[in-house]
Protein backbone atom coordinates (compact mmCIF):
# COMPACT_ATOMS: atom_id res chain seq x y z
CA UNK A 1 0.00 0.00 0.00
CA UNK A 2 2.99 2.51 0.66
CA UNK A 3 4.20 1.69 -2.63
CA UNK A 4 1.24 2.02 -4.32
CA UNK A 5 2.20 4.85 -7.59
CA UNK A 6 -1.52 5.83 -7.84
CA UNK A 7 -2.07 7.58 -4.31
CA UNK A 8 -0.62 10.30 -3.11
CA UNK A 9 2.02 12.46 -4.65
CA UNK A 10 5.24 11.98 -6.84
CA UNK A 11 8.01 9.15 -5.99
CA UNK A 12 10.23 12.15 -5.38
CA UNK A 13 8.28 13.51 -2.07
CA UNK A 14 7.57 9.75 -1.04
CA UNK A 15 10.96 9.08 -0.62
CA UNK A 16 11.83 12.54 1.20
CA UNK A 17 8.93 11.94 3.42
CA UNK A 18 10.33 8.76 4.47
CA UNK A 19 13.90 10.36 5.40
CA UNK A 20 11.98 13.20 7.32
CA UNK A 21 9.12 11.81 9.09
CA UNK A 22 11.23 10.13 11.65
CA UNK A 23 12.93 13.27 12.58
CA UNK A 24 10.03 15.06 12.82
CA UNK A 25 8.24 13.30 15.02
CA UNK A 26 11.38 12.66 17.12
CA UNK A 27 11.73 16.67 17.48
CA UNK A 28 7.92 17.02 18.54
CA UNK A 29 8.55 14.24 21.70
CA UNK A 30 11.54 16.02 22.26
CA UNK A 31 9.44 19.30 22.46
CA UNK A 32 7.22 17.42 24.72
CA UNK A 33 9.55 16.04 27.20
CA UNK A 34 11.91 19.23 27.57
CA UNK A 35 9.44 21.63 28.53
CA UNK A 36 10.38 22.11 31.58
CA UNK A 37 14.35 22.92 30.15
CA UNK A 38 13.62 24.50 26.80
CA UNK A 39 11.36 26.87 25.04
CA UNK A 40 8.14 24.52 24.09
CA UNK A 41 6.11 22.76 25.80
CA UNK A 42 2.86 20.13 25.14
CA UNK A 43 1.18 22.29 22.87
CA UNK A 44 3.90 22.76 20.65
CA UNK A 45 5.18 19.86 20.53
CA UNK A 46 1.86 18.07 20.40
CA UNK A 47 1.07 20.20 17.11
CA UNK A 48 4.26 19.10 15.72
CA UNK A 49 3.71 15.23 16.48
CA UNK A 50 0.30 16.17 14.51
CA UNK A 51 1.94 17.66 11.85
CA UNK A 52 4.30 14.84 11.39
CA UNK A 53 1.09 12.51 10.98
CA UNK A 54 -0.43 14.96 8.56
CA UNK A 55 2.64 14.96 6.59
CA UNK A 56 2.22 11.09 6.05
CA UNK A 57 -1.15 11.90 5.00
CA UNK A 58 -0.16 14.23 2.68
CA UNK A 59 2.75 12.05 0.72
CA UNK A 60 0.86 8.75 1.08
CA UNK A 61 -2.71 9.53 0.40
CA UNK A 62 -5.38 8.95 3.61
CA UNK A 63 -5.34 4.99 3.53
CA UNK A 64 -1.74 4.86 5.02
CA UNK A 65 -2.17 7.49 7.45
CA UNK A 66 -5.73 5.97 8.49
CA UNK A 67 -3.72 2.82 9.12
CA UNK A 68 -1.55 3.83 11.54
CA UNK A 69 -4.04 5.67 13.28
CA UNK A 70 -7.86 5.27 13.42
CA UNK A 71 -10.95 7.55 13.85
CA UNK A 72 -11.42 5.18 17.06
CA UNK A 73 -7.90 5.03 17.93
CA UNK A 74 -7.80 9.07 17.84
CA UNK A 75 -10.64 9.33 19.59
CA UNK A 76 -9.47 7.35 22.67
CA UNK A 77 -6.15 8.34 22.87
CA UNK A 78 -7.20 11.85 23.07
CA UNK A 79 -10.06 11.17 26.13
CA UNK A 80 -6.77 9.21 27.50
CA UNK A 81 -4.78 12.58 27.49
CA UNK A 82 -7.51 14.51 28.94
CA UNK A 83 -7.97 12.10 31.67
CA UNK A 84 -4.70 11.56 32.45
CA UNK A 85 -3.94 15.28 32.94
CA UNK A 86 -6.97 15.66 34.78
CA UNK A 87 -6.15 12.88 37.18
CA UNK A 88 -2.53 14.70 37.77
CA UNK A 89 -4.49 17.34 38.78
CA UNK A 90 -6.77 15.53 41.37
CA UNK A 91 -3.42 13.66 42.26
CA UNK A 92 -2.92 17.07 44.27
CA UNK A 93 -5.61 16.29 46.99
CA UNK A 94 -2.99 13.61 48.22
CA UNK A 95 -1.14 16.48 49.45
CA UNK A 96 -4.18 18.81 50.34
CA UNK A 97 -5.15 21.04 47.23
CA UNK A 98 -5.46 21.03 43.62
CA UNK A 99 -2.64 20.91 40.56
CA UNK A 100 -0.56 20.19 44.32
CA UNK A 101 2.76 19.66 42.72
CA UNK A 102 3.34 16.36 44.84
CA UNK A 103 6.72 14.86 43.09
CA UNK A 104 10.32 16.10 44.32
CA UNK A 105 10.99 18.79 42.76
CA UNK A 106 14.83 17.27 42.09
CA UNK A 107 17.75 19.89 41.00
CA UNK A 108 17.32 21.56 38.22
CA UNK A 109 17.99 21.62 34.60
CA UNK A 110 17.84 17.89 34.96
CA UNK A 111 15.07 15.68 32.63
CA UNK A 112 13.89 14.37 35.84
CA UNK A 113 13.37 17.00 37.64
CA UNK A 114 9.99 19.36 38.38
CA UNK A 115 7.73 17.24 39.86
CA UNK A 116 4.45 16.54 37.98
CA UNK A 117 5.01 19.06 35.30
CA UNK A 118 6.86 16.85 32.58
CA UNK A 119 4.18 14.51 33.39
CA UNK A 120 1.80 17.01 32.63
CA UNK A 121 3.29 18.30 29.56
CA UNK A 122 3.18 14.64 28.15
CA UNK A 123 -0.71 14.71 28.88
CA UNK A 124 -1.31 17.62 26.98
CA UNK A 125 1.21 16.43 24.26
CA UNK A 126 -0.80 13.22 23.55
CA UNK A 127 -4.06 14.99 23.19
CA UNK A 128 -3.10 18.52 21.22
CA UNK A 129 -0.96 16.10 19.05
CA UNK A 130 -4.18 13.42 18.51
CA UNK A 131 -6.59 15.96 18.81
CA UNK A 132 -5.75 17.87 16.21
CA UNK A 133 -4.69 15.49 13.90
CA UNK A 134 -8.30 13.74 14.39
CA UNK A 135 -9.51 17.18 13.77
CA UNK A 136 -7.77 16.79 9.69
CA UNK A 137 -8.58 13.24 9.85
CA UNK A 138 -12.30 14.21 10.16
CA UNK A 139 -12.04 16.78 7.54
CA UNK A 140 -10.38 14.84 5.11
CA UNK A 141 -11.74 11.10 5.62
CA UNK A 142 -15.08 11.46 6.59
CA UNK A 143 -15.97 14.59 4.24
CA UNK A 144 -15.11 11.91 1.32
CA UNK A 145 -17.22 9.08 2.51
CA UNK A 146 -20.97 10.39 2.56
CA UNK B 1 -22.12 55.53 39.87
CA UNK B 2 -20.91 54.78 36.45
CA UNK B 3 -22.24 51.15 37.18
CA UNK B 4 -25.36 52.04 37.76
CA UNK B 5 -25.52 54.16 34.78
CA UNK B 6 -24.13 50.91 32.89
CA UNK B 7 -26.92 48.90 34.12
CA UNK B 8 -29.97 51.13 33.77
CA UNK B 9 -28.79 51.85 30.39
CA UNK B 10 -28.51 47.62 29.65
CA UNK B 11 -32.00 47.07 31.30
CA UNK B 12 -33.33 50.14 28.64
CA UNK B 13 -31.63 48.38 25.83
CA UNK B 14 -32.57 44.45 26.30
CA UNK B 15 -36.23 46.01 26.49
CA UNK B 16 -35.72 48.16 23.42
CA UNK B 17 -34.22 44.53 21.99
CA UNK B 18 -37.67 42.84 22.72
CA UNK B 19 -40.19 45.21 22.01
CA UNK B 20 -38.70 46.99 19.01
CA UNK B 21 -40.43 44.95 15.56
CA UNK B 22 -37.36 45.41 13.04
CA UNK B 23 -35.10 42.39 13.63
CA UNK B 24 -32.06 43.77 12.60
CA UNK B 25 -32.29 46.84 15.22
CA UNK B 26 -33.33 44.40 17.75
CA UNK B 27 -30.14 42.60 17.25
CA UNK B 28 -28.37 45.85 17.49
CA UNK B 29 -29.72 46.41 20.41
CA UNK B 30 -28.41 43.41 21.66
CA UNK B 31 -25.17 43.99 20.57
CA UNK B 32 -25.87 47.33 22.63
CA UNK B 33 -26.32 45.34 25.78
CA UNK B 34 -23.43 43.32 24.95
CA UNK B 35 -21.20 45.88 24.58
CA UNK B 36 -22.08 48.16 27.86
CA UNK B 37 -21.60 44.44 29.75
CA UNK B 38 -17.97 44.76 28.48
CA UNK B 39 -17.65 48.50 30.02
CA UNK B 40 -19.62 47.09 32.95
CA UNK B 41 -16.46 44.09 33.37
CA UNK B 42 -13.73 47.30 32.58
CA UNK B 43 -15.36 49.18 35.90
CA UNK B 44 -15.12 46.44 37.92
CA UNK B 45 -11.52 45.67 37.18
CA UNK B 46 -11.68 42.77 35.23
CA UNK B 47 -9.67 43.58 32.00
CA UNK B 48 -9.01 40.06 30.70
CA UNK B 49 -12.89 39.44 30.90
CA UNK B 50 -14.09 42.89 29.16
CA UNK B 51 -11.40 41.99 26.28
CA UNK B 52 -12.95 38.30 25.75
CA UNK B 53 -16.43 39.62 26.09
CA UNK B 54 -15.70 42.34 23.73
CA UNK B 55 -14.25 39.61 20.89
CA UNK B 56 -17.16 37.17 21.62
CA UNK B 57 -19.62 40.08 21.20
CA UNK B 58 -18.64 41.16 18.01
CA UNK B 59 -18.29 37.72 16.46
CA UNK B 60 -21.63 36.77 17.92
CA UNK B 61 -23.17 40.38 16.40
CA UNK B 62 -21.49 39.27 12.89
CA UNK B 63 -23.27 36.07 12.84
CA UNK B 64 -26.18 37.32 14.32
CA UNK B 65 -26.51 39.77 11.65
CA UNK B 66 -25.43 38.12 8.94
CA UNK B 67 -28.24 35.00 10.08
CA UNK B 68 -30.94 37.89 10.10
CA UNK B 69 -29.87 39.57 6.93
CA UNK B 70 -30.93 37.60 3.69
CA UNK B 71 -29.81 40.06 1.33
CA UNK B 72 -27.35 42.61 0.83
CA UNK B 73 -27.86 45.96 1.87
CA UNK B 74 -27.76 48.65 -0.65
CA UNK B 75 -25.36 51.29 0.10
CA UNK B 76 -26.71 54.73 -0.12
CA UNK B 77 -24.11 57.36 -1.00
CA UNK B 78 -25.32 59.38 -3.71
CA UNK B 79 -25.94 63.14 -2.58
CA UNK B 80 -24.44 62.74 1.07
CA UNK B 81 -20.70 62.97 0.43
CA UNK B 82 -20.30 66.47 2.25
CA UNK B 83 -21.87 64.78 5.20
CA UNK B 84 -19.62 60.99 4.63
CA UNK B 85 -17.05 63.60 4.74
CA UNK B 86 -16.82 65.36 7.80
CA UNK B 87 -18.52 62.48 10.03
CA UNK B 88 -14.90 60.24 8.68
CA UNK B 89 -12.81 62.59 9.65
CA UNK B 90 -15.00 63.50 12.71
CA UNK B 91 -14.32 60.25 13.76
CA UNK B 92 -10.87 59.46 12.45
CA UNK B 93 -9.84 62.59 14.48
CA UNK B 94 -11.48 61.37 17.70
CA UNK B 95 -10.02 57.81 17.12
CA UNK B 96 -6.59 59.47 16.89
CA UNK B 97 -7.31 61.60 19.90
CA UNK B 98 -7.96 59.30 22.21
CA UNK B 99 -5.31 56.44 21.07
CA UNK B 100 -2.69 59.36 22.25
CA UNK B 101 -4.32 59.81 25.58
CA UNK B 102 -3.96 56.12 25.66
CA UNK B 103 -0.79 55.54 24.04
CA UNK B 104 0.41 57.85 27.19
CA UNK B 105 -0.74 56.10 29.83
CA UNK B 106 0.70 52.81 29.23
CA UNK B 107 3.49 51.26 31.45
CA UNK B 108 6.99 51.68 30.38
CA UNK B 109 8.68 48.69 28.31
CA UNK B 110 10.04 46.31 31.17
CA UNK B 111 8.30 47.65 34.45
CA UNK B 112 5.32 45.13 34.50
CA UNK B 113 2.34 46.85 36.82
CA UNK B 114 1.07 43.73 38.67
CA UNK B 115 3.24 43.22 41.74
CA UNK B 116 2.35 39.42 41.27
CA UNK B 117 4.73 39.23 38.07
CA UNK B 118 7.75 39.99 39.98
CA UNK B 119 7.25 37.08 42.51
CA UNK B 120 6.68 34.70 39.84
CA UNK B 121 10.12 35.47 37.99
CA UNK B 122 12.33 35.81 41.74
CA UNK B 123 10.47 32.09 42.98
CA UNK B 124 9.66 30.32 40.31
CA UNK B 125 12.53 28.03 39.75
CA UNK B 126 13.12 27.75 43.55
CA UNK B 127 9.06 26.67 43.98
CA UNK B 128 8.69 24.51 41.05
CA UNK B 129 11.88 23.55 39.97
CA UNK B 130 11.42 24.03 36.04
CA UNK B 131 13.44 26.11 34.57
CA UNK B 132 11.63 27.54 31.86
CA UNK B 133 9.39 30.08 33.45
CA UNK B 134 6.20 30.04 30.73
CA UNK B 135 5.95 26.05 31.89
CA UNK B 136 6.22 27.22 35.17
CA UNK B 137 3.32 29.77 35.13
CA UNK B 138 0.79 27.75 32.73
CA UNK B 139 1.34 24.66 34.43
CA UNK B 140 1.68 24.82 37.91
CA UNK B 141 1.21 28.55 39.21
CA UNK B 142 -1.92 28.87 36.53
CA UNK B 143 -2.56 25.25 36.18
CA UNK B 144 -5.96 25.69 36.51
CA UNK B 145 -6.42 28.12 33.39
CA UNK B 146 -4.59 25.23 31.20
CA UNK B 147 -7.04 22.80 32.37
CA UNK B 148 -9.55 24.71 30.76
CA UNK B 149 -8.30 25.75 27.92
CA UNK B 150 -7.80 21.89 27.45
CA UNK B 151 -10.74 21.12 28.11
CA UNK B 152 -12.42 23.81 25.22
CA UNK B 153 -9.65 21.68 22.99
CA UNK B 154 -11.74 18.70 24.19
CA UNK B 155 -14.58 19.83 23.09
CA UNK B 156 -14.33 21.56 20.04
CA UNK B 157 -13.15 18.26 18.85
CA UNK B 158 -15.96 16.35 20.07
CA UNK B 159 -18.14 18.95 18.16
CA UNK B 160 -16.16 18.55 14.84
CA UNK B 161 -16.16 15.00 15.36
CA UNK B 162 -20.33 14.91 15.89
CA UNK B 163 -21.28 17.17 13.08
CA UNK B 164 -19.07 15.60 10.58
CA UNK B 165 -19.26 11.76 11.15
CA UNK B 166 -21.52 9.63 8.54
CA UNK B 167 -24.92 10.11 8.59
CA UNK B 168 -26.35 7.91 12.06
CA UNK B 169 -28.47 4.59 11.26
CA UNK B 170 -31.25 5.14 9.91
CA UNK B 171 -34.65 3.69 12.54
CA UNK B 172 -35.68 0.65 11.76
CA UNK B 173 -39.11 0.63 9.96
Amino acid sequence: MIDNPKSGMTLIVKTITRLTIGLILLFGIYIILHGHLSPGGGFAGGVIVALSFVHLMLAFGKDVAAARISKNMASNLESIGALMFLSIALLGFLGGSFFLNILPKGTPFNLFSAGIIPLCNIAIGIKVGVGLFAIFLALVVLEKSK
Amino acid sequence: MELHVLLIFMICAAIVAIEVKDLLSSVIAVGAVGFALCLAFLVLKAPDLAITQLVVEILCLIILIRATINKDLPLVIEGRWIFNTVSTLGFIAVFLLFSWLALKELPSFGEPTMAVVKKYLQEGVSKTGSVNIVTAVILDFRAYDTLGEATVLFTSVIGIMAILRRPGRKKRE
